[in-house]
């Protein structure tokens, strides 16, 4: 039962944000920096991961592939399809869930004990929509950012390993990319990151929203966001995979 | 002047406010005292909106606030100022940014004219040269006169205080005594302030409210608080170090 109280809980919480802002410019400055922060504050881990996940998958492949039977390129388009459609968002948002959403929650977690929340509230600002609404919409444009440059990121990092372990030479990594290419497959990595950045920033600013107690308690929230995000993330995942695909 | 009409409140089983009646007036620093956990913050939190009573009402100037849509209770609450005990100012803005926030926020002031109007408020509280310092570079006594400044940034007509002078030394907390009963008269606010401090009762109570296991267990005026029979309001003020 639980998970229904909690469930109606975010709901309401959700509920509270559908309102016409107090002073719109306040929101819009507000966003512009959820945007650097999210967006320019996670580029350089996004990075880091993009590129040794497409080393990594490029020789993993080779490994398996490696046959006369089997072209060089296809390990280039396996390669950039799998990142595209499943390593470059899942991977990625998963980290963010991990940067992003335990910063979220703590954030508004601290906030919430230490009375700012409540302050908001007595000067007549609907405070979730002042703390949350910001952070989601700096979320959901910013990650689908963040996807596109992992996945380029992605075959470049395969792009060095191919060459630099002699597997495969650049020109045959992305004879191999641009062959298997899906106008749909840029899509549906879109749309996953899409429902991945609203899944971290919305369930991270929740759970920092009733924290109630102090700073164990607003640890507690933040490891709680990480792992509920996480799980949906895998959960829609499936759900996206299975609907879409 | 705000009035409050048979207020109870109540978690789940448990009774925490028993049918307060009451008014605070405006110009006038009305105190409530009491026991930790006989009711205070509850009343205060049922004040500002923070809790719903399970019944009674509370009257801002006639205005039944538990009763208003949502944009009257915006209203009101524009009218509202209030000091935490915490302070709550906010962490990743300077002195001047967080009194500037609700000026931002609710008027159509221009950068300048709230620059001058963030300068009149430190200046009420004795804290002039202090706008770009962040509260963690401050001290406590600093943070709750900020606390003050923010309050009545916009014209207020209530301010209500929790706990002012929790953590601060005797010296400090008889300056911010002081503020508040200036900033009651000057602007004829009604001030309401929750405190344990029987030396802010002696100094600046206007009107004392004593509640007692969430009941008004005794009204009036400082005066007259120690010739008042009252077992547990003796105990109370004799547990106190200032008798």
């Amino acid at each position: 039962m639980q998970i229904f109280h909690h469930f109606g809980t975010y709901i309401l919480f959700m509920s509270r944000m559908i309102s016409r802002p107090e002073k719109f410019n306040m929101y819009w400055e507000r966003i512009m920096l959820e945007m650097k922060n999210i967006g320019v504050g996670s580029l350089g881990i996004v990075a880091i991961i993009a590129i040794f996940q497409g080393a990594v998958t490029t020789l993993q492949i080779a490994y398996q592939l490696i046959s006369p039977l089997v072209a060089n390129p296809v390990i280039g388009s396996i390669v950039s399809d799998s990142s595209m459609l499943e390593l470059a968002p899942t991977i990625t948002c998963l980290v963010l869930a991990g940067k992003v959403g335990s910063h979220i929650a703590s954030e508004i977690g601290t906030m919430k004990v230490s009375e700012q929340i409540d302050a908001l509230e007595i000067m007549g600002i609907n405070a979730p929509a002042f703390v949350a609404l910001p952070k989601i919409i700096a979320g959901v444009v910013m990650v689908p950012c963040l996807v596109i440059i992992s996945i380029f990121l992605s075959n470049i990092g395969g792009i060095i390993a191919g060459a630099a372990s002699g597997v495969l030479t650049p020109d045959e990594f992305i004879q191999g990319a641009r062959e298997s290419f899906l106008p749909f497959n840029l899509a549906f990595s879109l749309i996953k990151a899409f429902v991945y950045a609203y899944i971290i920033t919305s369930v991270s600013s929740f759970h920092g929203y009733i924290t109630e107690g102090g700073a164990l308690e607003v640890g507690s929230s933040s490891t709680k966001a990480v792992v509920y995000s996480a799980v949906l993330i895998l959960f829609s995942d499936y759900l996206l995979t299975q609907l879409l695909l | 002047m705000i009035e409050l009409i048979d207020v109870h409140k109540s978690f789940g089983d448990v009774d925490v406010l028993k049918g307060i009646s009451t008014s605070f007036l405006p110009g006038k620093t009305n105190l409530i005292i009491g026991a930790s956990g006989g009711g205070k913050s509850v009343l205060m939190k049922c004040m500002v909106g923070l809790l719903t009573p399970t019944s009674g009402q509370i009257n801002y100037d006639g205005r039944n606030f538990h009763e208003l849509d949502p944009k009257s209770i915006r209203e009101v609450r524009r009218e509202i100022g209030m000091l935490f005990q915490g302070n709550a100012l906010f962490d990743s803005y300077t002195v001047e940014q967080n009194i500037e926030f609700p000026l931002r926020m609710f008027t159509d002031m221009t950068p300048a004219e709230r620059l001058d109007r963030v300068n009149f408020c430190l200046e009420q509280v004795h804290l002039e040269g202090v706008n770009s310092k962040y509260p963690a570079e401050i001290s406590g006594g600093m943070k709750k006169r900020v606390g003050i400044a923010r309050a009545i940034a916009l014209d207020i007509k209530y301010l209500f205080c929790d706990e002012p002078n929790s953590g601060l030394d005797p010296v400090t907390s008889r300056v911010i005594d002081e503020l508040l009963q200036e900033i009651t008269t000057d602007f004829n606010i009604t001030t309401v302030i929750n405190t344990h401090d029987m030396k802010t009762v002696f100094d600046i109570g206007d009107q004392i409210l004593f509640i007692y296991e969430g009941n008004k267990w005794w009204e009036g005026k400082k005066e007259d608080v120690r010739h008042f029979d009252n077992p547990e309001l003796k105990a109370f003020i004799n547990a106190s170090y200032f008798q």
